[in-house]
């Protein structure tokens, strides 16, 4: 299975539920918040993000070489190869 | 302030506009606390969902409810975040679709 990378903020509702759904599919990710990062590496990831998705929005959800803006179920499990 | 009381109180304010909870009321519940994270940690309900830079003026059109929930509950039934939505969009008349992001890019400092 392909590593999985996201990046999400601690208050969204969305995020929230990626990690669940990722989490009831026994995939594992690594995540940042990126809300409780302050200063230089908020910016630092900030700038990493922009490059995978300019708008910035969360979750960015990076699977492989798949780059994935929202909880987009069906595409995440196309992704992953999960029904 | 608790959660509970925000509901009530954004509650009565928003329904008579339109713009109706979501009905999924975990959902609704798990965003209302992220307000009051936000009003915490910024000294405002910044939309839970947007990246805040602390600055209220800067984030003034992020301020919930923000100025896109108007256009994206016409358009999608439902805001950005999920928290406001349609009764269409509760009573399952229209589809739930992903809510794609309406903030301009210039209005986002980073």
């Amino acid at each position: 299975m392909p590593t999985v990378r996201m990046y999400t903020l601690s208050t969204c509702g969305y995020c929230r539920a990626t990690k669940l759904f990722l989490a009831e599919n026994s995939v594992n990710y690594e995540y940042t918040d990126v809300d409780l990062l302050s200063g230089d590496k908020q910016r630092s990831v900030l700038e990493e993000m922009k490059k995978l998705n300019p708008l910035c929005t969360f979750p960015t959800i990076v699977i492989g070489d798949r780059v994935i803006v929202g909880f987009k179920r069906d595409e995440i499990r196309e992704a992953l190869g999960i029904r | 302030m608790t959660a509970k009381e925000l509901y009530e109180m954004l509650g009565k304010a928003q329904e008579p506009k339109g713009y109706f909870f979501n009905k999924d009321r975990d959902w609704v519940y798990g965003l209302l606390e992220s307000l009051l994270v936000n009003r915490e940690r910024y000294g405002y309900m910044s939309c839970p969902c947007r990246l805040a830079t602390g600055d209220r003026r800067k984030d003034g059109d992020i301020i919930c409810p923000c100025v896109y929930r108007g256009p994206d509950v016409e358009e999608f039934g439902s805001c950005y975040c999920g928290l406001y939505v349609s009764r269409q969009w509760n009573d399952g008349e229209v589809p739930h679709v992903y809510v794609p992001e309406r903030r301009p890019r210039e209005k986002m400092s980073y």
